[in-house]
């Protein structure tokens, strides 16, 4: 076993800055499209309208990190039988204590089903809320951006679909990252601290 | 320079500007009314008065026959209907015609007390209903626009002797109209007070700064006229032609034409605040602003009449007498000469899309009688660049109409005559003397329908800080529930998705739980093992 520092400053600092502004994020959007009462209108919208343009800002930095630092080959897919053996892991290994097919070092920190689910985050959950989420707050200007025929409707449909799709990414994600390593939380706090104990190869 | 003179200079500058002010707020007329010989009297009448009037002011007459206040008729330009009091149908007492004498004591004439009435008389116009500064002034309400010229009751009979006013004193201080002379018809339109408006009753003679902030009688204390800006005796801002959408901004003396009749005239286009949201102005585009500020009608602890059905007038209680039946404030939910009224005060107004345009029923129009009869019906929708969503009093009621040609009947309601509804209580003579004096047949079949109409709400503009909130419409079940065209934040939302979306989610949640029980049990058993 050694400790390895498996969690950068900034990576860590993207993460648990994202994680805050994601739940208010979800917090507050969910009230503006209805769901409940919490805040009142006007303040939820501002948070929210506040929230998505740090989260931007966030996101921007965050890419420019990945593609610098090389990073994003942590998103490259892995071969489908690998995907198949983390499938099977979590179905049914789990259960009889077999050892986790994955051995994860520095630069493979994401199993091969947790490369595809942040692949397609970062892709395609990710993307569609915020580029319909542009749309929406940009809804006074559409005339002059030459988009007056578009109709809000569509725009927060997409949207509030996106954030659906966030959410419940958001409840596997802290299920699996509370509960699964050696010893419960301990996932969390490498995430804390950045150091990982790794088992020698 | 030395110090004296300069103190004296600035104490003489600040002496000429607070001056200024003193003489902006008296505003005293060049002439004193009480010098002038025309007006030493007596008069026996009232337009004897008004020819003294004219004898000085020799353009009054001519301008005030060009008016709707005068003619009580008005061409539409926009739809090319002929509207006015003297043409339109309503569902208070339904029309002019035939009961002369008693609408027209709202009339700012003299004696029109039937439809022979001469409109181009000068000296029947009424000066003294506008410019009395007194107080004393009053048409007696059956008069046809007279005041009464010998003490008498009103009601008739058991009611409060009226003396006559001295027409002497009151020629000699007449000035500019106040909100007072434009209340005394405007605040009791419909036959009583705050009766046809709602957000016009004499709560508006002296208001607080919570029932309207302009009129604020310790505070702005606008006359109607500082927005209803005049001009040879025409008024700007007409119900018939409400400009529902200003977009010219704030109107300058030169650039536009001195109208100040809508809230744009001087508070602009985008007139909140820069420490306000920025929302409020990006919404100016698609909402009227008297929609958020004018958040109640009827704040002035005077009940408006929102419901009238003639059916059931004319009966008489166990002991044969007529019947009244009064609510605890004294306003009656029972009149037999009536009918039955609903009243309502801080009323939440009905909200409706309203380009201006309005479509009047007039005397003789045919309706549908299976469905809720317009009496107008408004204008506007989502993808109009010219329609906001407005706020409305929706007066509705149930009243008379010929069953087989399918008008609204005319009912002939006042009068000596025995054909009046409220002498003789026969719906069948009252409906035929209606329609025949506006040269309609009557089938002699009637019934009643049921009629609605739609009063855009323009006054008690409410203090800022009473304005509706973002959650007044952005909820479920919000102020502006039933307006279409439009997809809402807050209010809108696709059934289907949600389901599928909360179904997503909880379901997930419910399979991650499973998976976490599965492993303790899992776990245990490998222990045991």
């Amino acid at each position: 076993m050694s400790k390895v520092k498996m969690y950068s400053r900034f990576l860590r600092f993207w993460h648990w800055f994202q994680a805050l502004l994601i739940i208010i994020l979800l917090l507050t959007g969910f009230e503006v499209h209805g769901s409940y009462q919490l805040l009142g209108f006007e303040q939820a919208a501002d948070i929210h309208t506040l929230a998505a343009w740090s989260l931007l800002g966030l996101w921007a930095l965050a890419w420019f990190w990945h593609l610098t630092t090389g990073q994003w080959k942590q998103y490259i897919p892995s071969p489908v039988n690998r995907v198949i053996a983390m499938m099977r892991y979590y179905g049914f290994g789990i259960f009889k204590g077999e050892p986790h097919p994955f051995h994860k070092d520095l630069w493979h920190r994401h199993n091969p089903l947790q490369r595809m689910a942040y692949l397609s985050l970062h892709v395609m959950i990710s993307p569609l809320v915020w580029v319909s989420g542009l749309l929406y707050i940009s809804f006074p200007y559409w005339e002059e951006f030459g988009l007056g025929g578009l109709s809000l409707e569509p725009v927060a449909l997409l949207h509030t679909a996106g954030a659906f799709l966030l959410l419940t990414f958001l409840v596997v994600h802290l299920y699996l990252a509370l509960t699964m390593g050696e010893k419960l939380f301990i996932h969390l706090k490498s995430m804390i601290t950045g150091y990982e104990e790794l088992e020698k190869e | 320079m030395k110090p004296v003179s300069v103190i004296s200079i600035v104490l003489g500058a600040i002496f000429l500007s607070c001056s200024g002010i003193v003489i902006g707020e008296t505003d005293p007329s060049t002439a004193d009314h009480t010098k002038f010989e025309q007006l030493q009297g007596p008069f026996p009448d009232g337009p004897a008065v008004t020819e003294a009037c004219l004898d000085c002011h020799t353009e009054a007459a001519k301008q005030l026959h060009k008016t709707t206040h005068w003619t009580w008729a008005f061409e539409n330009p926009v739809t090319g209907q002929t509207l006015g009091k003297k043409n339109v149908v309503n569902n208070f007492c339904v029309a002019t015609a035939t009961n002369w004498p008693r609408c027209t004591s709202c009339h700012i004439g003299y004696g029109w007390k039937d439809d022979r009435f001469d409109l181009t008389s000068e000296k029947h116009v009424d000066c003294l209903v506008c410019h009395d500064t007194t107080g004393t002034y009053k048409k007696f309400p059956t008069g046809a626009g007279h005041p009464n010229y010998q003490p008498k009751k009103w009601p008739p009979k058991k009611g409060k002797l009226r003396q006559p006013p001295d027409l002497v004193k009151v020629a000699q201080n007449v000035g500019k109209p106040s909100r007072d002379t434009c209340g005394a018809c405007h605040f009791y339109g419909g036959g009583g007070d705050g009766v046809k408006h709602g957000h016009l009753d004499s709560s508006l003679h002296e208001p607080s700064r919570a029932v309207d902030v302009h009129m604020d009688s310790e505070g702005l204390n606008f006359s109607c006229q500082t927005c209803h800006t005049t001009g040879g005796h025409e008024i700007a801002g007409s119900r018939y032609v409400t400009n529902a959408a200003d977009t010219e901004g704030i109107d300058i003396p030169g650039r536009s034409d001195d109208s100040r009749a809508t809230c744009v005239s001087c508070h602009d286009t985008a007139p909140h605040s820069e420490d306000s949201n920025p929302k409020l102005n990006d919404h100016t585009d698609k909402i009227a602003c008297v929609t958020c500020h004018v958040p109640e009608f009827s704040r002035g602890g005077r009940k408006t009449k929102m419901w009238w059905d003639w059916s059931t007038a004319g009966r008489k209680d166990q002991h044969g007498k007529p019947l009244v039946i009064k609510d605890d404030k004294g306003y009656d939910t029972y009149n037999f000469k009536k009918g039955d009224f609903r009243w309502e005060e801080n009323v939440v107004p009905e909200y409706r899309w309203f380009n201006g345009k309005v479509h009047y029923k007039t005397i003789g129009q045919k309706i549908d009688d299976t469905k809720v009869v317009p009496i107008n019906s408004i204008e506007g929708d989502y993808n109009d660049p010219g329609s906001r969503i407005w706020p409305f009093k929706v007066m509705r009621g149930r009243q008379p109409y010929d069953t087989e040609n399918k008008v609204l009947a005319i009912p002939h309601l006042f009068g000596k005559d025995s054909d009046a509804y409220w002498k003789s209580f026969d719906w069948g003579r009252a409906l035929r003397a209606g329609l025949e004096a506006t040269g309609q047949s009557f089938s002699g079949s009637y019934d009643f329908v049921e009629t609605e109409y739609y009063w855009p709400v323009t006054h008690m503009v409410a203090p800022e800080e009473e304005a509706l909130a973002c959650d007044s419409c952005h909820s479920r079940n919000g102020r502006l529930e039933n307006v279409p065209g439009f997809y809402m934040p807050g209010r809108d939302n696709w059934e289907w998705l949600d389901l599928i979306g909360w179904l997503m989610v909880f379901g997930t949640l419910g399979g991650v739980t499973l998976h976490a029980i599965g492993r303790m049990i899992a776990a245990a058993r490998r222990k045991k093992q």
